[in-house]
């Protein structure tokens, strides 16, 4: 894992200094909330339907067990004993009071973490792939490009009151997890034919209001004109980009209103001028950061270990666990663990402190003290000898942690939705709970295979609805909870943007509902078809008939 | 007009408030006074603003309510869930505090 050196620490540090002094002149009043409200934003601190929210960042999905054990004692100490993990690989404490919000920064800052830009009009967390350095199919690591970006757009200068938000991803595998292609820039590492590692750049795709897949606007760029290329996109977004209009103010409106062809023409105009300058990073640079990313002291091991086939083989419900929930590894005899914090009826995402000293504990005794997120709100140990899943598996167990429901119907995405969010107009979690619990049957949830669900309680799509196979978008009909339906999503590879089914239905009809979905997709799919190659296949028409039938 | 009360949140920890007759502030919408004509909500609002002032709430507003037997609820649901808590948890509800 990347290591803050004095730079990285004193920036963070200087930063707790300066957010302490501006809670004490606001609390005082020599600062008023007009004026206060941009500079608690850039330290992720909003105020919510019930209380202020802090939104830690975690770059790139990665922990360490330190610093998960400091997320738990925030969690207790300050908070009210649970934290939520995002869509956005951060953490979000939902009850922390103003004036101890700087001890939380300092607390955060003793580990080598933040909350800086993880709201505003700014580059946002970067997010990569959960099983970076560690997947069977990965052609580069995206650890590496992620964290190079994180240090490009930290406090970037020209970049810190942009027209809207900017969300980067990276991913270095065909299998796209990092959902690249619904962010505002995506990377996929590639390799040329002279064997040289690059980068197919995306950009404009995004979801809110106006969802739209990105578009490649350079098949191959050599890794060591990354910056100065995200910076010419930037630069260019940052002068075009519609201020005069909140909603159309993000680089896919830019993209969609200008043509990706002239876009692409006057980033490559700026670049010409920009490029071979002190923006790019000597290589030197890469192989120090790649250093801190360098492969672990794993064990020669052989691929299938006896004992641990004897116990798949013993108990069943282990097996299914490791079928379901855990993966290859790079490296011969180990696998990567997922943890779904989604157990049947519970909120998606959340994880007690309890929980998140024993996923500490574990991924120090199992996974070199390292933890991933996932944009799919659940956590990884990235790294476990398959001779120790069944000792890890116990204990999961005994935590809740053990659901084996990763990528089915269960493993839901939801935003916090109208039980926190200010900005929503309906619930999220309670929806999911109860489609949860409708198929809360493992065994009937395996024979539907891989589907996903994604609530978002407002147009913002924080739950990423639109990209799910089956979306659900709250929205007020006149006091009332209802939700549009979407169906043919996919935030992978295939990226596809999830269509309309009818008429939005209400809060009582919902469950219902998808079940009539997921059965006509069980009647009409070819043997092994999943859920979204049938859809593909049949289009939305069966599905649609089938949704609005009442008994 | 649409019977209303103020509501807020408090300054230093965000909770949820609502202005009382005696001109304070109360975390529990039963304490809240009750308007009923646009004069005395007007003074009220006056009066949230010299408190957010103060450093005593942030982003007062008129809240519509209607009463409910010899209670008063929110008639939104967004105000409804501002009154009792996450519906996803009861645990941290009001009503388990209280």
């Amino acid at each position: 894992m990347y290591v803050y050196n004095l730079v990285d620490q004193s920036l963070v540090n200087q930063r707790v200094q300066q957010f302490r002094d501006q809670v004490r002149r606001r609390l005082s009043g020599e600062l008023n909330e007009e004026e206060f409200k941009p500079l608690r934003l850039m330290n992720g601190l909003y105020l919510q339907l019930h209380a202020y929210m802090l939104r830690v960042a975690i770059p790139y999905g990665t922990l360490s067990s330190k610093q998960m054990r400091a997320l738990a004692h925030i969690a207790v100490r300050y908070d009210k004993g649970y934290g939520h993990f995002t869509t956005r690989q951060n953490l979000q404490f939902n009850w922390p009071k103003l004036k101890e919000t700087p001890d939380i920064l300092a607390d955060l800052a003793d580990v080598q973490m933040h909350a800086f830009q993880t709201s505003g009009n700014c580059i946002r967390n970067v997010t990569a792939d959960q099983y970076a350095g560690v997947a069977v199919e990965e052609i580069a690591d995206p650890r590496i490009t992620a964290e190079v970006v994180r240090q490009w757009s930290t406090l970037h200068p020209e970049f810190s009151f942009l027209p809207r938000k900017f969300k980067i991803a990276v991913t270095g595998s065909k299998r796209d997890r990092a959902a690249v292609r619904v962010h505002d820039i995506g990377l996929i590492i590639k390799i040329n034919e002279a064997g040289e590692m690059g980068y197919e750049v995306i950009v404009g795709g995004g979801l809110g209001r106006t969802p739209i897949v990105g578009v490649t606007i350079r098949e191959f760029l050599p890794q060591q004109c990354l910056l100065s290329y995200l910076e010419s996109i930037l630069r260019i977004y940052n002068q075009i980009g519609r201020r005069d209009n909140i909603y159309k103010a993000r680089i896919k409106i830019v993209i969609h209103e200008l043509g990706a062809k002239e876009f692409t023409r006057r980033v490559e105009k700026e670049w010409k001028t920009i490029r071979d300058t002190a923006i790019d990073l000597p290589v030197g640079e890469y192989e120090r950061i790649r250093a801190f990313f360098a492969p672990l002291p794993y064990q020669s091991l052989p691929k299938n270990d006896a004992g641990f086939s004897h116990l798949k083989f013993e108990n069943q419900d282990f097996s299914h666990w490791v079928r379901g929930n855990t993966l290859p590894h790079r490296q011969s005899g180990y696998s990567i663990a997922n943890i779904s914090l989604k157990p049947i009826g519970g909120i998606p995402g959340d994880a007690s402190a309890k929980q998140m000293e024993v996923v500490a504990d574990l991924a120090e005794k199992f996974s070199f003290g390292e933890i991933r997120v996932a944009h799919e709100q659940n956590l990884v140990l990235p790294h476990v000898k398959q001779t120790d899943l069944y000792s890890i598996w116990n204990t999961l167990k005994e935590h809740n942690l053990a659901t084996p429901n990763l990528g089915l119907i269960s493993d839901i995405i939801a935003c916090p939705g109208m039980d926190y969010c200010s900005l929503a107009t309906a619930r999220s979690i309670p929806l999911a709970q109860d489609i949860s619990n409708r198929f809360s049957n493992l065994r009937r949830q395996n024979d539907i295979g891989e589907l996903s669900v994604n609530i978002s309680g407002c147009i913002n799509a924080c739950g990423h609805h639109h990209v799910g196979h089956i979306g659900l978008l709250g929205v007020d009909r006149k006091g009332e909870e209802y939700y549009q339906v979407t169906i043919g999503g996919s935030a992978d590879e295939n990226a596809s943007i999830g269509e309309i089914i009818g008429p939005a239905i209400p809060y009582d009809e919902v469950v219902d509902a998808i079940e009539r979905v997921v059965e006509t997709y069980v009647d009409l799919r070819a043997k092994n078809e999943s859920f979204i190659d049938a859809y593909r296949r049949v289009g939305k028409q069966p599905f649609k008939e089938n949704l609005y039938v009442t008994n | 007009m649409e019977t209303k009360v103020i509501s807020a949140n408090r300054l230093e920890d965000g909770i949820v408030v609502y202005i009382t007759k005696d001109n304070n502030w109360s975390e529990c919408i039963s304490d809240a006074e009750v308007f009923n004509d646009e004069a005395a909500c007007d003074e009220a609002l006056s009066k949230a603003y010299t408190a957010e002032e103060a450093c005593i709430v942030v982003g007062s507003y008129l809240v519509e309510i209607e009463q409910k037997g010899v209670y008063y609820n929110p008639t939104k649901y967004r105000e409804f869930i501002r009154v009792i808590g996450p519906t996803v948890r009861p645990d941290l509800a009001r009503q388990a505090r209280s």
